[in-house]
Parts: C-alpha cells; sequence; structure tokens
C-alpha cells in the first residue's frame, strides 16, 4: 500500500508538472504528426500501399516522439536538482521507477490517443479498431518499460540525449517488429485470433523486462 | 604473476596450433558438400568452418558479458567490469566478423552480398546492441557509475536477444539451418557427413580456445592499463606536491 501510494505520488507529481507546462506532450505530439507528415512526402502514401506502409509510419513517429519524452522526464529533473530530492525520499527505488514509467507511458498514450484519429482522417484507413489498439498499447507499455532505465542512464552520461536512441532502439526490435506486423495484418482483415503469436510475443517482452526493470533499477539510481 | 602470464603464453601456443590444424581441417580435410551445384558454392562452403567458429566466438563474448556483469552488480568487484568489458568487446569483434564471412558466402551462394533475412538482421541488431553497450561505457567518466550503467546495459541486451530471435523466426528465413529444426527450401544448405561434422566441432573447440586466450590477454591488458593510470596520477600528485615544496625550500635555503 504504501509502496502504490509512493508510486502514485511520483506518478502524480509528473503528470501535474506536464498539465502547468505541457512542454513534453505538445514536443511529442508535434513531432509525431510531422513525421507523419514527412513520411506522407517521403512515401507518397497513395491509397494502393498505405495499409502497408502506415503501421510503420506510425510506430516510427511513436518510436522517435516517445524518446523526445523520455529524454525530458530525466533532464528537467536533473536540471532542477530534483532528482536528489526523489532520490532522499524515503521510499524504495522501485517506487520511483514505476511512477516515473508510468508518467511516461501516459504521455505516450496521450499522444496516440490524438494522433491515431488523424492519421484516420488524414490517410482514410481506419487504424482505431480494438485490436490495433491493444498491440498500440502492449508496445507502448515495452517501450516505456525498458525506455524509462535507459533514459535515466542516459541523462548521467557525456552524450545525455544522444545517447538513449542508439541504447534504446537495438532492444526495441522486436516490439516494433511485432507491433507494425500485427497491426499491418489486421488492417488487412486478420482476427485477433490469428495475430495472437505477436501480442504474446509484446507480452513476453512485457513481463520479461519489466521484471529486469525492476532487478536493476536500483543500480541505475544509486550514489 | 610469472606464472599466471606462463599460462596464458603456453595457452596461446595451443592456440596457434590448433588454429593451423583447424585451416587443414576446414580447407583440405573436410570434403566439398556433393549436393551443392556449382564448383563456386561448394568452394565458397568452406568458409562455413571459419564463420561458425567465429559465430562460437562471438557467442561466447556476449553469454560472459552477461554472467560478469550480473557477477559484477552482486559483488561489486571491479576485475568482473574488465573481464565484461573485454568479452563484450571480442563479442563485437567476432560478430562483426561472423557477418562479412556470412556475407562472404552469400554472394556465390544466394548471389547477394546481403539479404534482410531475419537471422542475418538479428545478428546485426546484437551487434549493434554491444557497440551501443561499448558507447555507454566509453560515455560515462566516473569509474564505479560507468561499471554499474554497463552491467545494466548488458543485462537488459542478453535479454532482448532471444526475444529479438523469436520475433523474427517467424519470418520466412533462407538461411540454413545446420543443427535441427525445419529449414526445407534453404538456399545453400548442406548435409553434415562424418568428416564435415569433424572438421566442425574441430574449428568450434579451436575458436572456444581462441576465445580464452583473447579475453585472458585483454583482462590482463586492462588491468595493466588501469594500473599505468594509477601509477600516473600518483607520478602527478607527486610533482605538484613537489612543485609546491620547492620553492619554500629555495626561500629556506635563501
Amino acid at each position: 500500500m504504501r509502496f502504490l501510494r509512493a508510486v502514485w505520488a511520483i506518478f502524480w507529481k509528473d503528470v501535474r508538472a506536464e498539465f502547468r507546462t505541457k512542454d513534453i506532450f505538445t514536443g511529442m505530439f508535434i513531432f509525431a504528426l510531422l513525421a507523419v507528415l514527412i513520411f506522407n512526402f517521403a512515401f507518397e502514401l497513395r491509397v494502393e500501399n498505405v495499409r502497408q506502409v502506415l503501421p510503420g509510419v506510425i510506430w516510427v513517429a511513436i518510436v522517435f516522439a516517445g524518446m523526445l519524452g523520455l529524454n525530458r522526464s530525466f533532464i528537467l529533473e536533473l536540471d532542477r536538482g530534483s532528482l536528489e530530492g526523489l532520490l532522499l525520499a524515503p521510499v524504495d527505488r522501485a517506487a520511483i521507477y514505476f511512477g516515473k514509467m508510468l508518467g511516461n507511458l501516459v504521455f505516450m498514450l496521450a499522444v496516440e490517443i490524438v494522433l491515431l484519429p488523424i492519421t484516420v482522417v488524414l490517410f482514410n484507413v481506419n487504424v482505431l479498431q480494438p485490436a490495433i489498439l491493444l498491440v498500440v498499447f502492449l508496445g507502448t507499455f515495452g517501450f516505456a518499460i525498458v525506455g524509462t532505465v535507459f533514459a535515466a542512464m542516459a541523462v548521467n552520461t557525456r552524450a545525455r540525449e544522444v545517447l538513449l536512441p542508439v541504447l534504446l532502439l537495438p532492444v526495441m526490435v522486436p516490439i516494433l517488429i511485432a507491433a507494425v506486423k500485427a497491426s499491418g495484418n489486421l488492417l488487412n482483415g486478420s482476427t485477433l485470433a490469428e495475430e495472437m503469436g505477436w501480442l504474446r510475443l509484446m507480452g513476453v517482452f512485457d513481463v520479461v523486462f519489466l521484471a529486469v526493470a525492476y532487478m536493476t533499477f536500483d543500480y541505475v539510481l544509486e550514489e | 604473476m610469472s606464472r599466471r602470464i606462463g599460462i596464458l603464453e603456453g595457452l596461446t601456443i595451443v592456440a596457434a596450433v590448433l588454429m593451423v590444424i583447424n585451416l587443414y581441417m576446414g580447407l583440405i580435410y573436410a570434403p566439398d558438400p556433393v549436393n551443392l551445384q556449382t564448383e563456386v558454392t561448394r568452394k565458397a562452403q568452406h568458409i562455413f568452418y571459419y564463420h561458425m567458429g567465429m559465430n562460437i566466438m562471438a557467442l561466447l563474448g556476449l553469454g560472459t558479458n552477461f554472467v560478469a556483469s550480473v557477477v559484477y552488480l552482486i559483488t561489486r568487484r571491479r576485475i568482473w567490469d574488465v573481464v565484461a568489458r573485454s568479452a563484450a568487446e571480442i563479442g563485437v569483434i567476432f560478430g562483426t566478423a561472423v557477418l562479412i564471412t556470412g556475407s562472404l558466402w552469400a554472394r556465390p551462394t544466394w548471389n547477394t552480398w546481403w539479404t534482410w533475412d531475419p537471422r542475418l538482421t538479428t545478428a546485426t541488431i546484437t551487434v549493434l546492441l554491444y557497440v551501443a553497450y561499448l558507447m555507454l561505457r566509453n560515455a560515462v567518466e566516473d569509474p564505479n557509475r560507468r561499471a554499474r550503467f554497463a552491467a545494466v546495459y548488458g543485462a537488459f541486451a542478453f535479454v532482448s536477444v532471444p526475444i529479438t530471435f523469436m520475433s523474427i523466426r517467424w519470418w520466412r528465413t533462407i538461411h540454413p539451418t545446420v543443427f535441427g529444426g525445419q529449414s526445407s527450401g534453404a538456399q545453400g544448405e548442406f548435409a553434415l557427413g562424418p568428416s564435415i561434422r569433424q572438421a566442425l566441432f574441430f574449428s568450434m573447440f579451436t575458436f572456444a580456445v581462441v576465445f580464452v586466450v583473447f579475453l585472458a590477454a585483454r583482462v590482463r591488458l586492462a588491468l595493466a592499463e588501469e594500473r599505468v593510470a594509477e601509477l600516473r596520477e600518483a607520478v602527478l600528485v607527486r610533482l605538484s606536491r613537489g612543485a609546491e615544496v620547492d620553492p619554500v625550500q629555495q626561500q629556506g635555503g635563501a
């Protein structure tokens, strides 16, 4: 109970800070939208091939936008000197991880909630199916789980935000493959039952890395 | 101290001799696989013995990196950080060599240097994971923090490899599966006859010995580097102290 309260307090602190400035959400959202538009110019997403390409476009936009948000979430703490405050708080370090991770997850989901309807309008492909939303959620969850740990490390290095994509992208490959494949198939008329393999893969990814993150986050924030 | 160096030197000689025999085994002793169509693909197949051997080295490097990372996090002894780093370097270099030898073989057999075959893709991603690992190390100055971050990333990287492999397995593959598994229709596949098998296992053993030699030599070098850095610091401290003290002494003398 105490643990959950600490998680909630850290999560809510981030959400409230975000409500005041809206820096992270605006930055992530505009970036994701621009990415989708740039892809539209780069690949000429016409009606014939848009179903094949769109899941990839959406996922690249989500991943790059997510990286912006992940970097901000720890750079803000570091620059304001509030990370020490968090570390001094008499709570389990894992609570800091879960609070931060939930914050990152919610910011990314918020961006997706706005981005996906816009892609429906722009490309006339209905991505707002429950099965696809489940894929998007599982993928985003995995991204936040791993990304939060790596962001906490990256901001404490000399290279700071430059390092995060280098660390994160190779680990995110299974999520990207599974999410793009599953949502692509679903757009082409397959059912959720047929895509269970990909969903299970993302589920395994999420559970395994949540466990690894839980075990290792202490070492990241130790000093 | 001198005794350990003796063992390493002895093992180095053993590895060198094994490697010469290994060249004979793979290039001459092992017959050309009969089922392959053209002369070129039959000859090119011989690179497989070294491709597989270096693959063993790369895998040992990555496995050692993971074990050493976990042991470091538990024991906090610097030596394990040094082992993890050395193993990752070997893994990156020989992982890259596996990709290059694979490419050389693929050119005559698949008629292309590179294809986005899942297994090739996984191997590339794995090499990039450990390049990222080494980049992370380079970006952190404080040795303790570097060791902790590297060990955490090493754990994530190692755990991600089988999941990445699973995710790509569901894609169609044209890479031959030599051990177990069905890959009917794989191009360039060949049966494992007895002498091919002998040459293959000998090569894998040889490269495993080479791995041990490289790891031991790299760890010794890294420890020597650290020692040199410590000594240099000590000398600098003494010199700067000397520079402060000297004028005072001169004044006292005058």
